[in-house]
């Protein structure tokens, strides 16, 4: 379906990626956000929290973010789109409910404006050392969906993006921005919302007599019901079988968690989003997202001037990763080289989908500030030797 | 004869809570002689009796023995993480505000892990009636302190007695602003039903602390006898004070329990004085989530 124009602010309008972030959650329908204050992606909540008066949302700012994650799982059970938005720490606290958002199958967006790690880390600056932990950082087995956005423009496009992708397999969706592309500010443009597809909240037809909240009928994302419609069903983070009740044994464990693996694993081919360039005849690949994606670029030009033919892709969804694109590559060049801001985190999701066929190169960097395109080159060139 | 026979049969196939519970679930996980079932069949009974709308009634629980509670009631009802139900509540109450949203959890869940959004949403005034069943003791994992734990009383990680002191919840409430605050022991059957009834049908943050047994682990530590000795303890010395100081409801080692209604007083909830001052602000700018929910529609 096509957005409510009330959150859509169409136009041409020089934004910061926090800002565009917001814009671009309001464009995608987004009408609750619960959120607590932190360094560098505030002004994400700062946006909406002007704007969600005029457009029948409600923002509240949440004793701390355990809450927040916990206040948007439970808005989303009213078929409300919902939001929260953090940064490391944060996100460290948020990972409990997220688990839960994941177990009872509640569609949900996180932001996560990174910064330097661990810890309070470097507050002020980028990282893009959230990368596993958006994938892995809640205890027990699950699968959920991570974009990273490198401009201000994507932070706007790819947050409705997010929440279609919550609301089709119903994820929480982690939303991997970095203080560079959260506090750059560059043209951005809103279409109106008639050119704004929106995926909404697919409702259950069932009686609520038939009802199951987890039956899947061979499909693997269950029909909702929204709490306060009648259907007065019990949904858990416990296992749970399709009725939603807890059923402690192996056997439901297996049906149960399979599940939330394989539907989005068995769509894993829908999700992957990712931009590829002059992959064809390449020795090298940079493979590379975010803020870290522009920076690429200088040090992938200095290489191809030096003669390597440097192919790139680069990640849009993060999570699930584009593995099988990446296990073909990997049979026809010699390296892969990842920069990122961390000291080696997507370059193992990399090594693990070459397996031994291209080497794996990573250029790594704390966080603080961004790579040198230099260092990159350097590392394109080593790789092609 | 014969139709004295027939209503009894009648009675025992449909016992009269039987629509507000999962009867499929029944028998329920808690211990025989423990407080909460009572706690539950008196709120079932509420619900019934108030005439409040079901399909737009949820409960929301945290985790633990009373945490139970919501995989009984035959609502909208979610069993959430530990000390989390507050805010999960908050979330089902201003997605869709037309929703009458109840948090039935324990002590240990929602005045321990999950004190702090206690504290905020009484501060809010956000419009849920909290009960909470007060065992004394974390139940569920096997008898450790708990924030409610009486002074000297024995619990498995207090082998020596407890030398923490403990919340009086009913003060805590009221001082971070609960408009509605309560408190019964289970053996005081009508008048919890009643505040229960009563808190139904009234708004903002209400508080009701209900006192329960918990005789497979904190009257065998503290060897304080079966379940009947710990309903005659609750006989003897449960005090009905309505509208005392709440300063005064602490709960010592085997001391009086004042019970009653401390407090009772309407002012604008959380959702009230958002409305309120944004159409003062914004005046017709200003729209507000619907009633029904801010899910966006084709």
């Amino acid at each position: 379906m096509k957005t409510d124009p009330a959150g859509v602010l169409t136009g041409a309008h020089y934004l910061d990626g926090d800002f565009a972030c917001g814009e671009g959650a309001m464009a995608a329908g987004c009408r609750f956000v619960a959120g607590y204050p932190i360094t560098p992606s505030t002004e994400v909540v700062e946006r909406i929290s002007r704007r969600f008066p005029m457009m029948g949302g409600t923002f509240i700012q949440m004793e701390d973010e355990l809450a927040s994650m916990a206040a948007i799982v439970g808005a989303s059970w009213t078929g409300t789109k919902s939001l929260t938005v953090t940064s490391g720490p944060g996100f460290s606290l948020m990972m409990e409910n997220i688990g839960l958002g994941a177990m009872m199958e509640t569609p949900c967006v996180v932001v996560n404006v990174q910064r330097g790690g661990p810890s309070t880390g470097l507050p002020t600056m980028t990282g893009q050392a959230d990368m596993m932990q958006a994938r892995w950082g809640s205890h027990g087995d699950y699968e959920l969906i991570a974009l990273s956005p490198q401009s201000p423009q994507e932070a706007f496009d790819l947050m409705i993006e997010a929440f279609n992708l919550s609301e089709l397999y119903r994820v929480p969706v982690m939303f991997m921005m970095d203080e560079c592309v959260g506090h750059m500010t560059e043209k951005v443009i809103i279409p109106p919302a008639d050119e704004i597809e929106v995926v909404p909240r697919k409702l259950t037809a069932q009686t609520p007599e038939e009802f199951r909240p987890y039956r899947v009928d061979g499909n693997l994302v269950p029909e909702f019901a929204r709490a306060g419609d009648g259907y007065r069903f019990h949904t858990t983070g416990l296992t749970h079988d399709d009725r939603g009740y807890p059923v402690m044994s192996a056997e439901c464990q297996e049906v149960c968690v399979r599940r939330l693996l394989d539907k989005i694993t068995n769509n894993a081919d829908k999700i992957v989003h990712f931009e590829e360039e002059d992959t064809d005849g390449a020795d090298v690949v940079v493979v590379t997202y975010g803020i870290t994606a522009r920076v690429a670029r200088a040090g992938i030009d200095l290489a191809r001037k030096k003669g390597v033919k440097v192919g790139v892709i680069r990640l849009i969804v993060c999570w699930p990763f584009p593995e099988k694109r990446i296990r073909e590559l990997s049979g026809n060049i010699k390296a892969f080289v990842v920069p990122e801001i961390n000291y080696g985190q997507m370059v193992l999701e990399v090594e693990r989908c070459a397996a031994g066929r291209a080497a794996a190169v990573l250029v790594p960097h704390g966080g603080g500030g961004v790579h040198d395109p230099s260092d990159i080159c350097d590392a394109i060139l080593g790789a092609a030797k | 004869m014969s139709e004295v026979m027939e209503q009894t049969e009648a009675a025992i196939e449909e016992h009269p809570v039987a629509p507000f519970l999962r009867m499929d679930r029944i028998p329920h996980i808690w211990c025989p002689t423990c407080g909460i079932g009572t706690a539950v069949k008196c709120f079932a009974t509420a619900l019934e009796e108030s005439k409040v709308d079901l399909d737009k009634t949820c409960v929301v629980s945290g985790i633990g023995c009373t945490g139970r509670v919501a995989g009984y009631m035959k609502l909208d009802a979610f069993h959430s993480t530990h000390g989390r139900a507050i805010p999960f509540a908050t979330g089902l109450k201003l997605g869709r505000p037309e929703l009458l949203v109840i948090v039935f959890s324990g002590d240990g869940d929602l005045a321990g892990i999950g004190g702090n959004h206690f504290i905020h949403a009484a501060r809010r005034n956000m419009d849920l009636l909290v009960i909470l069943v007060n065992n004394f003791i974390y139940g569920m994992t096997g008898g450790q302190n708990a924030p409610t734990t009486p002074l000297t009383a024995k619990t498995s990680t207090m082998p020596y007695g407890n030398y923490e002191r403990p919340f009086n919840l009913p003060h805590l409430a009221a001082s971070c602003g609960a408009t509605y605050v309560a408190r019964w022991t289970s053996l005081h059957i009508r008048r919890m039903t009643k505040s229960f009834k009563e808190a139904l049908n009234r708004k903002g943050f209400r508080f009701i602390e209900i006192i329960a047994p918990c005789s497979t682990l904190y009257a065998r530590l503290n060897k304080l006898g079966t379940g009947f000795n710990l309903m005659q303890f609750y006989h003897d010395n449960a005090e009905i004070r309505h509208g005392a100081d709440t300063r005064d409801l602490d709960i010592g080692y085997q001391d009086e329990i004042i019970c009653g209604k401390f407090i009772d007083e309407e002012r604008p909830t959380f959702l009230d004085m958002m409305h309120e001052h944004y159409n003062k602000v914004l005046g017709d700018r200003y729209m507000p989530t619907p009633r029904e929910g801010g899910m966006i529609h084709e």
